[in-house]
This record gives C-alpha cells, structure tokens and sequence, in this order.
C-alpha cells in the first residue's frame, strides 16, 4: 500500500510542497473550527458565554455543563440528563448494525455467488431503495409498526433502521464479492462445505475492509438519524439526537449554552471514536472494489 | 460399460447448446485429455462432471452409479482450477485438508493424510504458509495437494498449468505425468494446449464447438485425424492441407499438386484406397515433419517421394529449420534439419514421407477412410 502510493505521487519542488500543507492546514483549521468553538464554550460557566465572547478561552474551566447534560439537564420534563437515551442510542444503534451489515453480507453473497433467476432485478430493486427519500416511508412504516406491535419500542427502530440500511450494505458486499473469485466457491463446494460454511469459512473472513465500510456507513447514518428516532420512538426509546434537541428546546428557565454544547458534543462522540478508530480502513475498503492488490 | 461415463449429454444456455449429446467412456487409471479451442466447452463437460454445472440432458455415472443432481462433494472427485482457488485466508496446511475436515474426518487422520501428500509432493516446508506466500509453482502444488488427499475416485484438472511460465510448465507437465503413473489414478484434464495433451494423455477427445470431432489414443489423434479441424489443430506447427487432384495411374493412386512454379508434381499414395477417386479434388494433409530435405527424410519410411520447388521464408528454431513454400496454390511448411544450407528463393529438392499422408474429402473435410 505505502509504497504503491509512493509510486502514484507526483514529485513537487519544496515550494509547492509547503504551499499545499498550508493550504491543507487552513482547510482543516476551518473545518474544525465549529467543534473548537463547541469544546471551549462547553467548559465555560454560563455568565462567560452570555456575557460576550464565544470564542475567548475560558477564565474559569469548569466540568459542570458536561455532569448537567449527561446526567442532570432537564430533557423535556423529566432533569434525568442525556444518559439514558445516550443508552437507549446504543441499544438501537448496536443490534441494527449488526443485523443490517450481516444480512447486508448474506445478500451480497447470494447475489454474486448463488445466482438465481431475476437476482438483477432484486438488485436493482434494493439499490432502488437507497434512493428512497426518508420522507416517504413514514407513514407506511409506522403502519407496519402498529401491526406488528413494535411502535414506539426500540426493537421497532432496529427494524425502521435495519430495513433502511439493507440496500446500502446490499450494494457494499455485492460489489465487494463481485470480485471474490467464484472458483473459490466451487472448491469449496466439492470439498463439502454447505452453504453457510462455505459464507462463514471463505468469504467473512476476507471480508474485514467491506465490513468496515459497512459499519461505519450504517453507525454514523442510524447514530444521527432523528426523522426516523423522532417519528417512531417513545419517551422510552427515545434516540439521543431527538434528546438532544429536547435539551436544547427546553423551554423552562434560561438557556444554558455550554450545557447544550456539553451535549451536542456527547452526541457526536461515538461517530467520532468510529472514524478515528476505523477511518484509515474505511478508504481502503472503498477503494477494495475498483483497484485490485 | 467404463468407470467413468458420459452419455448422450448435452448442456444448453437458454436457448443455446454448447454441447452436443457427448458421449465418453473411460477406464479406471485413464488420463483423458479434453482438448480443443476457447469457447468450446470443455469447462462446462468437466463442471458437468464435477456437479458445478447442472446436465441439461444425458446421463454421468461413476462406478455405475448415475451423479446426475448428485452434490459435487457427495461425487466423490476432485479439482483442480485454473486460478488454483487456494483458500486465502487459511495456511497451505489447512487448505488441504479442508475437504477432509468438513467431511468429518478426525483431526488424527487429518494430519497424517496431510503429512503424506505433502510429503510426496515436497511441499512439508510450506504448510505454515499462506497462500498469498507462495511462488505460482507451490500454489500448483497445494491445490494438487488438495485433490490428492481426498483419494477421490475421479480427478478433475481444468487448464491447471496455464498460469505458470513456460519452464515450470514443462517440469509441472512431467511431474504430473509421474504423478499419474504412480498413483495410477483416473483423471480427465481440460487444456488448450495440443502438446500438453499429447504428452499427458493415455487418450484425448478434442472438442469444437460443443461436438467431439475425435477420440482416440494420442498417436491415433496425431497420425490419423479424422478431420481437417483435428489436424490441423494438434501438432506444432499445423499440419499442412493442401488442395491436391487424384490420378490413378495403373491402379495406383497418385496426389497431383502444382508447385511454386505453376508445373504439375505427382505425390504417389501409400495407400491404394483412393481408386474410386481419379480425377477428383481432395484436401492432400501432411505434417512438416514430413516433408524434409532429402538427407533428413525418415529411412523407415516405404515411400518417400522426391519433389523440386522453389522455397520462401527459412526460419531456423534451434533444434530444425522450418521452411516455407508454395504449394498447391497454399503456404506449406516443411520441417529441415537445423544446419541445412538453404536460402530464401532457392530450388531445392525435398522429401515427402507419404507413409505419413492423409487424404481428405474437400466437401465433408472428413478424412477418407483406408
Ligand atoms: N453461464 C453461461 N451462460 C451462457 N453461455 C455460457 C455460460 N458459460 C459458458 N458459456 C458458453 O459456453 C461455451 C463453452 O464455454 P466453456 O467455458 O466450457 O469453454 P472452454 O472450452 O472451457 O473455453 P476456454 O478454453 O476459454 O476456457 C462458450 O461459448 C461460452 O460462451
Ligand atoms: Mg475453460
């Protein structure tokens, strides 16, 4: 990888060279300014931020706001703070990724290495539902809930979420095992391996780079969602993104600034440790599919 | 009724048949060699065997036993691909005996089973490796080592050697030829290549477009063709077919042929089963190395003719020198020996081994029967 990437680099003179890295570094300081601001208001007490500059450093750093929202802050009517819907997040976000990436995987393989008559067109049909618009499954999603009796439980939401995710990851392993050589699959067959060994035995474990993406890909999208978290949830399974933003939207007393960027930042933290953690494979992975090696 | 055999079968995709109510029948120890140009079929018969690729009509049977629908691990046969299909993600060890392992063999036996193949294939080095680490000679290797621990009844090769260059070939050919010989196995080996074909096999079909054009021993593949397509194609360089006239002169039967020089030569048949064909054309085959310069001509040979013709390219190959004229109104090929002292557009005398003569019907390009 290191050196392939050495040979595709153009060579620049020194000049140019620093020209891009302070480009690149302004880039990414203005990127990251929005999230600077956040992390320095959020360990202000209030009066700094009412009082004027947003963008000073704290005079006095204080961990309070971070305590208030994780545990204390007033989320509609009840001061229980963002903790348990934080885990009510996780309860939703854990089982639907999984569920979705697997069965994400399963299709891919049928779909490449079990043809059948009309897999095209299934395929075409899942990829179709990428392009669906959140919008319009609404009112027929929450339908179905009803009838199965899910509406309003975060076993309900896995489903909204594991059905929404399906055609994305559908579309990751398919074009991934596109290029899994098929005589793989035929040696297996003949040395006896049904057909879930042979998924379990030959294809997951070359599957680390497509797994990545898909999981990254369907962590940040069911993380962040709030129409889905906002239309099916009750108080009980009520996502973090639709806390948040019934932290902000209290109505009672004053706003409490840092207290809202304490939150928002809470928020966004599991996507965050994702990407740093699994980042550098995510590129890899995307990139698996169209460049061999 | 043979160990393994093939029956009126055919194979359509949709609408389209690719091959043709193939029938096959070989003996317990046969290397079969399935030959013949891309695209005609000789992957899908083998998958067919194998159970890859479902029978459209027709009957396989191993041992007597029908495997139509029968599950390729339940066939009791082995493979070997082209891409070798090496389990990536598993040592050279495990690979082989994967197989063994979901089949329910116990870890004891597995390991024993494996230390024997590796040992007769000298691969005991590598089976910590993964494939990934391996040269294209050891993987080819593994993946037989993965057939031969299977002790299966019939072994399956679909152009196994296709991939290597062409020294490892050569010594994977022979390897594989000793292989057979001492595990006296039945295999049936899929190859474009005539020369792997001839060396390997105890017979060959050669394949063209889904039908069998002939089957028959190597030596019977290569002497006596049954058609302009079978010689041509095998034999290195190609046979040469040229259009010839039969005249009967006092019951013997003689190719008439014009030469660079637009004269008429008389090639005179060793066999005398062309009478009823005076005066008509035929398709006259003969392979370089049957046309030589006279001091190179076969001494074994009843009946080399003496031709003069005016020649065209030489190209000397090391071991001969092929040559090139006219005749017949065609490019034919002779094959010299390699210090022969001719130039382009000299006329020279040259030697035809009619011993080793075939003779065709233009219309049927059926070889005519003697
Ligand atoms: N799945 C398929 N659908 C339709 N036609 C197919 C299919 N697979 C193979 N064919 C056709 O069947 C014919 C035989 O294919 P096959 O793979 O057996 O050829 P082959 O003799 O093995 O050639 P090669 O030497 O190139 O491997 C070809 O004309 C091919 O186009
Ligand atoms: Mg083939």
């Amino acid at each position: 990888m290191g050196s392939a990437a050495q040979d595709t680099a153009v060579h620049t003179g020194r000049v140019a060279r620093t020209f891009i890295y302070l480009v690149l570094l302004l880039f990414a300081l203005f990127y990251l300014l929005p999230f600077l601001v956040m992390l320095i208001n959020s360990v202000k007490p209030l009066s700094e931020i009412t009082s004027g500059n947003m963008l000073a450093l704290p005079a006095v750093w204080t961990i309070e706001p971070w305590l208030s929202a994780w545990s204390t802050a007033q989320i509609g009517v009840e001061p229980t703070g963002l903790k348990p819907y934080f885990v009510n997040s996780l309860l939703m976000v854990v089982p639907a990724v999984a569920i979705s990436t697997i069965l994400g995987a399963l299709n891919g393989y049928v779909l490449t290495k079990w043809r059948f008559r009309g897999d095209g067109i299934l395929f075409g049909l899942m990829l179709f539902s990428c392009f669906i618009p959140f919008q319009i499954v609404l009112i027929p999603m929450a339908r179905t809930l009803g009838i199965l009796g899910m509406a309003g439980s975060t076993p309900g939401l896995v489903l909204v979420h594991v059905v929404y995710g399906l055609g994305f990851t559908t579309l990751f392993f398919r074009n991934y095992y596109a290029a899994f050589p098929t005589e793989l699959v035929r040696a297996a067959m003949i040395d006896g391996a049904g057909f879930f060994k042979i998924f379990w035995r030959i294809m997951l474990p070359v599957s680390g780079p497509i797994m990545v993406v898909s999981i990254i890909w369907q962590f940040t999208n069911i993380w962040n969602d709030f129409l889905f978290g906002a239309s099916f949830a009750d108080l009980d399974s009520m996502p973090m993104t639709v806390a948040l933003n019934n932290l902000v939207n209290s109505s009672t007393g004053v706003k409490e600034y840092n207290v809202h960027f304490a939150g928002a930042i809470i928020a966004a933290l599991p996507t965050l440790v994702v990407y740093v953690v699994a980042g550098r494979y995510f590129v890899r992975g995307l990139m698996a599919g169209s460049v061999k090696g | 009724m043979g160990f393994l055999d093939i029956r009126d079968v055919t194979k359509f995709y949709g609408q389209t048949e690719v091959l043709h109510r193939i029938n096959i029948s070989i003996e317990e120890d046969e290397f079969l060699v399935l030959v013949g140009p891309s695209g005609c079929g000789k992957s899908t018969l083998l998958n067919m065997i194998a159970g890859l690729e479902s029978i459209t009509s027709g009957e396989v049977s191993i041992r007597g036993r029908v495997i139509n629908g029968v599950h390729p691990s339940q066939r009791n046969i082995a493979m070997v691909f082209q891409s070798y299909a090496l389990y990536p993600n598993m040592t050279v060890g495990k690979n082989i005996t994967f197989g063994l392992e979901m089949h329910g063999v116990s870890r004891h036996e597995r390991e024993e089973a494996l230390l024997d193949v590796a040992k007769l294939l000298q691969i005991d080095h590598l089976l910590d490796r993964k494939p990934g680490q391996l040269s294209g000679g050891q993987r080819q290797r593994v993946a037989m080592g993965r057939a031969l621990v299977r002790k299966p009844d019939v072994f399956l090769f679909d152009e196994p050697l296709s991939n290597l260059d062409a020294k490892l070939r050569v010594d994977m050919r022979t390897e594989i030829k000793k292989l057979h010989e001492k595990l006296k196995t039945t295999i049936v080996y899929v190859t474009h290549d005539q020369i792997e074909a001839m060396t390997l096999s105890t017979r060959i079909a050669v394949l063209e477009q889904g039908h069998i054009q002939q089957l028959g021993t190597p030596q019977e593949i290569y002497n006596t063709p049954a058609n302009v397509f079978v010689g041509r194609f095998m034999g290195s360089p190609a046979m040469n077919v040229i259009p010839a006239r039969v005249a009967v002169q006092e019951g013997v039967p003689f190719a008439c042929v014009t030469d660079s020089g637009d004269g008429e030569q008389l090639l005179r048949f060793s066999q005398a089963n062309l009478a009823g064909w005076d005066g008509r054309e035929i398709l006259l085959g003969i392979r370089p190395e049957a046309i030589t310069d006279p001091e190179g001509a076969d001494r074994g040979s009843t009946n080399v003719v003496s031709l003069r013709n005016r020649i065209g390219v030489t190209e000397p190959a090391g071991s001969d020198t092929f040559v090139t004229m006219t005749l017949g109104g065609i490019d034919v090929t002779a094959r010299m020996r390699a210090d022969v002292n001719v130039c382009r557009g000299d006329t020279v005398d040259l030697a035809f081994n009619m011993d080793k003569a075939v003779a065709f019907d233009p219309e049927t390009e059926k070889r005519i029967e003697s």
